[in-house]
């Protein structure tokens, strides 16, 4: 069996513009559903512009983390890590086959710079909180915790166990990315961040295709509190 | 003598002064027993509250974050409640880290089967890459603890039990002790079933092995004591549920012709309360009741 590498020193640098020509290299399609790109600009900004992480650096204890946690659908996630020199695009044609490291879940054992392996919902944020608190309890204050969950997962009860705890806490190195495409099917009664802010949470609802406004909500002080960023897009 | 779960708390206090990389994760039980250490070690002693999903997902992500977590509840909230976390949150990640349960069986029996976990090591027995220890004694319990703190990033869980043996025997973390040989067959006691098993095997001519480590199954002792005795006719006696490794035994006597009989916890519900002394006497796990099963298994 052969198994394809990975090797992040031969790749080049893309551009936003170049997202959907890599995505087409996994989906065979030119053009993209919504829901396909319900993540992309989000996690463009966010790696464009915010996360401190580089491919040479996808190791260091001191780099941020960006944990996404909603694992389906993964093809802008792997569009972006190929545009920031994670992954090399020649493997993203290999997606979802045997031997790709590129599943339709991604693996953290198989992809340098994928912080977590997903697909169950509701993990990822736990998780994250672990992880801050185990970057805290390390003394390594300047380091982020990102975690992209949907509003969907939400659903999921280990979520509200994990918002409640870091509300409490006070974790401040902790954010959570709730990208909201209208998909849970019983909705979010009084709104999503309205849930964060109860427990104590800084939480901001932007425009998830809004470049501008997506920075400007991540890089909203929060001191002394978990941040929350709502990303509202287009409903699934 | 202490008990094996106010040992747990003792040692890891000592241990978290000593090793910057441990954190203990809690859900509220055992909290005050913490307490103090809490006050020395404010971000390394973590206290979730009732949320035993987040607490093993906070393990994971200090381990994440490259740290030792030692997650510690009851064995049914530790492991049967948030039983994909373990499965995906360590084994799927890749990662590293301690689980140590009480209560195990039925430690309070008088709080019912709600409090009781005989399946926790079958349900870990699915996982892939687990250590499973099942001490006997405080002083084991403490060994056993002292070694899953320092095994870099591997993997174990750690059964306690208020059930104890009355005293230690020297476990090295790895493989079974052999107690007693004899030629009829072998009995494989495992943690706090010794004392009871010895009593129920008194004058009979069997080979006694006692198992603290159950998983990695030690397939070299079993194979060898069933190789010196007159058949391969093997009784395991499990403080969980029966026939938990019977499977284990099986393949390590796979090109062996063998009888195996496993005792342990049934999957009935008692629905009693009462004491521990009464369910060892209602599962057939008191002496008397082990000898007569172990004597009509192999003078069948």
């Amino acid at each position: 069996m052969t198994t394809t590498t990975l090797d992040t020193g031969q790749t080049a640098s893309f551009g936003y513009h170049d997202i959907p020509r890599l995505m087409s290299l996994m989906t065979g399609d030119e053009k993209h559903s919504t829901a396909a790109t319900s993540t992309l600009d989000a996690l463009w900004v966010l790696y464009d512009r915010v996360l401190r992480v580089s491919p040479a650096e996808f190791d260091s204890p001191e780099r941020d983390r960006f944990l996404l946690s909603k694992g389906h659908g993964p093809m802008a996630y792997y569009a972006v890590l190929a545009a920031k020199g994670f992954l090399p695009a020649s493997v993203l044609p290999t997606f979802g086959a045997y031997a790709s490291p590129l599943g339709h879940h991604p693996d953290r054992t198989l992809v340098p710079g994928v912080e977590i392996g997903s697909g169950s919902l509701g993990h990822g944020l736990p998780i994250a909180v672990g992880t801050a608190l185990g970057l805290r309890a390390q003394g390594r204050t300047d380091s982020r915790v990102w975690v992209l969950i949907g509003d969907a997962e939400l659903d999921e009860g280990s979520n509200h166990e994990a918002i409640a705890y870091a509300g409490a806490a006070g974790l401040e190195q902790l954010h959570t990315l709730v990208i909201d495409n209208s998909s849970a099917t019983h909705g979010w009664r009084g709104g999503i961040a309205s849930r964060f802010e109860a427990a104590g949470w800084s939480a901001t609802t932007v425009d998830g295709r809004d470049h501008e406004a997506l920075y400007a909500a991540y890089t909203l002080p929060h001191p002394g509190r978990s941040h929350a960023v709502v990303a509202r897009v287009e409903p699934k | 003598m202490d008990t094996m779960r106010e040992r747990f708390t003792t040692i890891t206090s000592q241990l978290l002064d000593q090793d910057p990389r441990l954190a203990v994760v809690l859900a509220e039980i055992s909290r005050d027993r913490f307490q103090d250490t809490a006050r020395t070690h404010p971000h390394r002693v973590i206290n979730v509250g009732i949320r035993e999903q987040l607490l093993i997902g906070a393990g994971s992500g200090l381990a994440l974050a490259g740290m030792r977590p030692i997650m510690h509840t009851f064995a049914s909230f530790l492991v049967e409640r948030p039983f994909e976390q373990v499965k995906l949150d360590f084994g799927h990640q890749g990662l590293g880290g301690v689980l140590v349960s009480s209560s195990g069986s039925y430690d309070w029996p008088a709080g019912g089967f709600t409090h009781m976990a005989p399946g926790d090591v079958a349900l870990m027995d699915t996982l892939d890459d687990w250590t499973i220890q099942v001490p006997g004694h405080p002083d084991e319990a403490e060994t056993l603890l002292r070694q899953a703190a320092a095994a870099g990033d591997d993997r174990v869980y750690l059964r306690l039990s208020e059930q104890a043996n009355a005293t230690a025997l020297p476990v090295d973390g790895n493989g079974f002790h052999t107690v007693r040989q004899g030629r009829r067959g072998v009995i494989v006691a495992v943690g706090p079933m010794l004392d009871n098993t010895l009593a129920a095997v008194e004058g009979l001519d069997v080979t006694v092995l006692y198992a603290t480590t159950v998983r990695p199954f030690d397939d070299d002792a079993l194979r060898s004591a069933a190789g010196a005795t007159d058949a391969a006719d093997v009784v395991l006696v499990e403080p969980y549920l029966a026939g938990t490794s019977t499977a284990a035994a099986g393949i390590a006597l796979v090109d062996v012709p063998h009888r195996v009989l496993g005792l342990g916890v049934a999957r009935r519900e008692l629905r009693r309360y009462g004491s521990v002394k009464e369910h060892l006497a209602g599962q057939g796990l008191d002496p008397a009741g082990l000898r007569e099963r172990i004597t009509g298994f192999l003078w069948a």
